[in-house]
């Protein structure tokens, strides 16, 4: 099967190595016998209805993030059906902070946002910078961990409502504080984590893709499992650094 | 309020803690003195630099700097006694341990972090300032290469307006900062060497000026090249220094015009790579503004060996080791592209570390344009201490897992890759910061490479 993906600005959001998830995402599907097509949607291109089965927002510098900013926020809209139609969405980084309501800067000034996630970001004095492991439960009674790297002076603020993607068993967070990593809202997944983050939590990848062959015929596809033993050994590295030397949010 | 201490009195301190940091086997003591300096004494840096009787140059840059600075060492040593951290010590304490020992020194000659450079260079007074190019690196370590090129602003509007900016006009955040001050420019001027696009880790896409994407008419390594605004017109400034005629000779040399206001004349350096030519011209100018004649600057080019980690050959035993140190996308992808040039080995071992000085955050791994060298590589040996992620970044490239060895013990992997190096061969090692420190320890402490320090004297 064929599965769309709009990858949105990748000409200016792909600081940590957003085309690792990308590669994750389209092997992964390719050992299942489908095919990924990615496409480009950048500034002043129209997110055409239905066009997309998974929708990808990368992370950029402060510069990048401020260059797109007003155009996410006209793609606002178009964005917000296309999750109502049940597309996918992974947003990694300033990716995640672009689709809240808006970034407030040092000065006071707003960026706006997609307003597709519930939430907004206000920027901070330190940076939250480190190893992180999260705990997260995407269907219910499956537990899971996600490992990844942060770097974001950004706190985001969970408004009224929305749901975290995981608790923070080590690192920082959102926000250094809530003990709460990431947004989560029905197919739509927000989070600081690269690292990238698809390689070394392919569970996420395969939950991404089901979601988004969902969106296409209706019912979440059962994958059968791959041969994962480096992923996971990646994985437990990571963790390991996590809970050695992650940040250290209150809770 | 601490009295302070006699600048004599901190530097024997100082100079005994070197002595007893080698004594006791925790390395070359080339930083834990000018650590102790600097606790004991925080102006002595500066005093003691006031006493070189020609003062100090510093070079700085993302990639390249050790061999930037190595070149002008070569190209001013037959002249000059230097004092220069040429073991890579490049933050304030290692230029601090290099002053200690810098007895009977004329010129101070310093490769300096990027990071660390307003501070070092504010204390040092530079007479000179070379800056090479910056690169993405590190973010969770330098913070966004904005902030560090707008760090860069401030301290060149601080020096001296004697002090010479010798600055890389083919990156647009650094050329600007020689123009309108006493200043020399270097680029390349080959566009038969050029590509009109950038690649996937180009970082300075964006105007300076105005935020609109720049033009290249050539883009020569990452975002450094011939660019134009065409919105307002911010270029590329004219070239005072420049290399033309470009011949790469695989892994063994590349040849080229070194061309300024005087004429012109053929250099033909023993180092691979187009970024060497950068790495080159910026040696050059620096040497030349510090009074350096056009033959002393072309015979040092043509005497230099490699940096340590940085092309370096070291034999071992019947075979012969490569090792070509990956820091970031943009040094990586030049690694990369010089192998493929040259002739890609089957085989090679990849190192990655994740400690402080490597980056703890490994992601950059996958801005690497690795594609053309797993291509044609058979094998693949993966170690560090994030081995599992580097296979990672293999597999999903498409290359076979059956055909990656994931060992993440240096010993054991540079073994395994010798035996697999047939006699008379050579292997290829491409690790990163810490793992390249490692790797030449473990060839020394089997007696085939001095260690860092002894290399450096």
């Amino acid at each position: 099967m064929k599965i769309s993906v709009g990858h949105l600005y990748p000409e200016y959001l792909n600081i940590y190595a957003d085309r690792g998830n990308i590669a994750v995402l389209s092997r992964r599907a390719e050992w299942r016998g489908h095919t990924l097509e990615v496409q480009a949607i950048g500034m002043g291109d129209a997110v055409a209805a239905g066009a997309h089965d998974l929708l990808y927002v990368g992370g950029g510098q402060d510069r990048e993030q401020a260059l797109v900013s007003r155009d996410i926020a006209g793609k606002g809209e178009a964005l917000r059906q296309a999750v109502e139609a049940g597309a996918a969405v992974l947003a990694v980084c300033g990716g995640y902070q672009l689709l809240g309501h808006f970034y407030r800067d040092r000065s006071g000034a707003e960026l706006p946002g997609a307003g597709v996630l519930p939430l907004h970001t206000v920027a901070g004095d330190r940076r939250m910078i480190g190893d992180v492991l999260l705990e997260c439960e995407l269907e219910p009674g499956d537990r899971r961990t996600i490992a990844g790297f942060e770097n974001h002076a950004g706190r985001t603020i969970l408004e009224d409502g929305a749901e975290p993607l995981g608790r923070v068993v080590a690192g920082f967070g959102n926000d250094g504080e809530s003990g709460f990593e990431g947004c989560r809202a029905g197919r739509v997944v927000g989070t600081y984590l690269h690292g990238p983050l698809l390689p070394r939590n392919p569970w996420l990848a395969d939950w991404l893709l089901a979601q988004a062959i969902a969106h296409r015929t209706g019912a979440p596809a059962i994958f059968e499992p791959l041969g994962d033993a480096l992923e996971d050994e990646a994985h437990r590295v990571a963790a390991a650094r996590a809970r050695s030397r992650g940040g250290r949010g209150a809770r | 309020m601490r009295p302070r201490l006699p600048l004599a009195a901190g530097v024997a301190a100082a100079r005994a803690a070197g002595r007893l940091s080698r004594l006791a086997g925790a390395g070359g003591g080339t930083t834990i003195p000018g650590k102790l300096l600097n606790v004991l004494d925080p102006s002595a840096v500066g005093r003691l630099a006031s006493q070189l009787p020609q003062g100090s140059a510093i070079v700085s840059a993302t990639n390249g700097k050790t061999t930037t600075a190595a070149m002008v060492a070569e190209i001013l040593s037959p002249q000059l006694r230097l004092a220069h951290n040429s073991a890579g010590a490049n933050l304030l304490s290692g230029v601090a341990s290099t002053l200690l020992s810098a007895n009977g020194a004329d010129l101070g000659l310093f490769e300096v972090d990027e990071a660390a450079l307003p501070d070092v260079a504010g204390r040092l007074r530079p007479r000179a300032l070379c800056l090479g190019n910056l690169f993405r690196d590190q973010l969770d370590r330098y913070g966004e290469l904005e902030l560090v090129a707008e760090r860069w602003r401030r301290l060149v509007g601080d020096l001296d307006p004697d002090a010479w900016v010798v600055a890389n006009a083919d990156d647009p955040q650094v050329g600007d900062l020689a123009r309108d001050r006493k200043g020399v420019h270097f680029g390349v001027d080959d566009p038969r060497h050029g590509s009109s696009g950038l690649q996937h880790a180009a970082d300075s896409k964006w105007c300076v000026r105005c935020g609109t994407p720049y033009e290249y008419a050539a883009a020569y390594v990452g975002h450094l090249g011939d660019y134009r605004c065409p919105a307002c017109g911010h270029a590329r400034p004219p070239l005072d220094l420049s290399a033309r005629a470009i011949e790469l000779d695989g892994l063994n040399s590349v040849s080229f015009d070194l061309v300024d206001e005087h004429g012109s004349m053929r250099v033909r350096l023993p180092l691979p790579g187009l970024y060497n030519v950068y790495n080159a011209l910026a040696a050059a100018a620096l040497a030349g503004v510090l009074g350096a004649s056009r033959e002393e600057i072309r015979s040092g080019l043509e005497r230099f060996s490699a940096a340590f980690g940085r092309f370096e050959r070291i034999p071992v035993g019947e075979r012969s080791l490569l090792l070509l140190l990956i820091k970031n996308p943009a040094g990586a992808n030049e690694v990369v592209r010089t192998l493929v040039a040259g002739g890609t080995p089957s085989l090679a071992v990849i190192a990655l570390n994740d400690a402080i000085a490597d980056g703890r955050d490994v992601s950059w791994i996958w801005d690497v344009d690795f594609e053309p060298l797993f291509e044609r590589l058979d094998r693949v040996v993966a170690t560090g201490e994030r081995a599992a992620e580097l296979a990672l970044r293999c597999k999903y490239s498409g290359f076979a897992e059956d055909r990656i060895e994931v060992m993440p013990d240096l010993d054991a992997a540079l073994d395994r890759g010798l035996e697999l190096t047939p006699a008379g061969g050579e292997l290829c090692v491409l690790p990163t910061y810490t793992a390249m420190l490692r790797l030449r320890g473990i060839v020394a402490e089997r007696g085939y490479v001095k260690p860092y320090w002894e290399r450096a004297a």
